[in-house]
């Protein structure tokens, strides 16, 4: 026994570094393999006010490039409206409108690591919640992952756990939108079967099969193409349109049917 | 609580936030996001206790995992330099190391500049290995290693000579 606790003794600090690692490691795989961690991320209070402060700064620097963004936003959308036909516009009665967006503003930004988070300034008291849509003004950026108080996590199109349903424009071919984490220009289209006819430029949009993004949210276009080693499906580089390393503004969306969709359907599994 | 504690408690801070407000925006050629933490390893006390300065690497490897959004790779890597510091310093300073009165004054520059760069090589070998995890990627996780390293480096030699600690 004395042996047992001298040896033990003698390499304590060994025990203590395999400690340490472990406990590390095991952080690591979790962060691997499963969601973002639900207390340790940029989202929670601390984290979240030191960004917003860096940001506060920070965001002086190029408010009139942001500002011409989002002029130019409008001028697309205020086409688009007085173009469209009379009658065909909603009545604004917002309880029957599917769809809610809400606008946020980024306080920490990532793209280089393979699994990259961008932590947002709006929170549970802004109505952001879990599984929420971001997009950009040119294109789409990822999903709601974790919410505090205040601030919200968004997994970013640029993780290797993100998968997004996407489909190439004016056709109804979808396939899954994933990240090789090699360029943060790119993301990658996979599983379109080999007989769909492609062309490099095409645009390629969200798909209408999941109820996080409406439909038709513009993506990007594509860059090049090949079939994967099966053979039997493309593989479709896919350059983005938002530039992901100089985002400022964001908007949330939220589907108000997804509660009912996600029910009926897990009702439909069992 | 003494004034090297009082030091290090600050110094902890600041380069928390040195790290997670400026140098993990920079992305300069659009992936370089050095790691100037790590020269936190390079100030710390070297005759302190080894259980405390391990305890106190993995905090901050931690708090700066939580601001990265990549848990517990910078504490992974971080403990293992704190583990490792011993043995590179004798590497880098020979027996000089193992005498009582050892402190930076009496090593010369290249020796530090040695020490530093195990440091940062050690340090960004397990980060870049353990975030991408993948053996198919060995030439990527190598490229951003050097890439990175290097920058790492030579901002950690800038701070050093910066801010040199006159007391140690």
């Amino acid at each position: 026994m004395q042996r047992i606790i001298n040896f033990v003794l003698r390499y304590r600090n060994a025990f203590l570094y395999a400690f340490f690692a472990f406990i590390a490691l095991v952080m690591t795989f979790r962060s691997h393999s499963y969601h973002q961690s639900k207390f340790f991320n940029s989202s929670r209070w601390v984290t979240g006010s030191i960004y917003g402060a860096g940001s506060d700064v920070s965001s002086y620097f190029n408010l009139q490039e942001e500002n011409q963004r989002l002029t130019e936003e409008n001028q697309r959308l205020r086409k688009i409206l007085f173009n469209s036909q009379e009658d065909s516009i909603q009545p604004l009665d917002s309880t029957l409108a599917v769809y809610e967006v809400l606008n946020a503003r980024l306080i920490k930004n990532s793209f280089t690591s393979p699994r990259n988070y961008i932590t947002i300034d709006k929170g549970e008291e802004d109505g952001v919640h879990q599984d929420m849509g971001v997009i950009t003004t040119d294109g789409i950026l990822g999903i709601v992952e974790n919410v505090s108080k205040n601030f919200a996590t968004v997994q970013s199109v640029l993780n290797t756990k993100s998968n997004i349903n996407a489909k190439i424009k004016g056709t109804e071919y979808f396939g899954s939108l994933v990240w090789d984490t090699k360029d943060y220009t790119e993301v990658q289209l996979i599983d379109i079967a080999r007989l769909v006819p492609l062309v490099v430029g095409d645009t390629i949009v969200t798909g209408g099969m999941s109820s996080i993004f409406p439909e038709n949210v513009p993506i990007g276009t594509i860059k090049k193409y090949d079939l994967n080693a099966s053979k039997s499906f493309y593989n479709i580089d896919v350059e983005l349109f938002s530039d992901m390393a100089n985002i400022k503004n964001v908007y949330l969306i939220e589907n108000k049917d997804k509660e009912e969709i996600q029910e009926l359907e897990a009702r439909t599994i069992e | 609580m003494n004034n090297t504690v009082i030091i290090n408690i600050l110094r902890f801070a600041l380069l928390v936030l040195t790290q997670v407000l400026i140098f993990n925006n920079l992305n300069f050629l659009g992936f370089i996001n050095p790691m100037v933490f790590v020269i936190f390893f390079y100030w710390y006390p070297i005759k302190g206790n080894r259980a405390i300065f391990m305890l106190t690497a993995f905090l901050l490897g931690l708090v700066i995992d939580i601001f990265s959004d990549n848990l517990a790779l910078h504490a992974l890597a971080s403990v293992t330099v704190a583990y490792a510091r011993p043995a590179v310093m004798r590497f880098c300073f020979g027996v000089n190391y193992d005498f009582q009165n050892f402190s930076f004054k009496n090593t010369t520059k290249v020796q530090r500049i040695t020490f530093l760069a195990i440091i940062v090589l050690i340090h960004h070998l397990i980060f870049f290995s353990f975030e991408i995890l993948s053996i198919t990627h060995i030439l990527l996780i190598l490229k951003k290693v050097f890439a990175t390293g290097i920058v790492t480096l030579i901002l950690c030699i800038l701070f050093s000579s910066l801010f040199s600690p006159k007391s140690e």
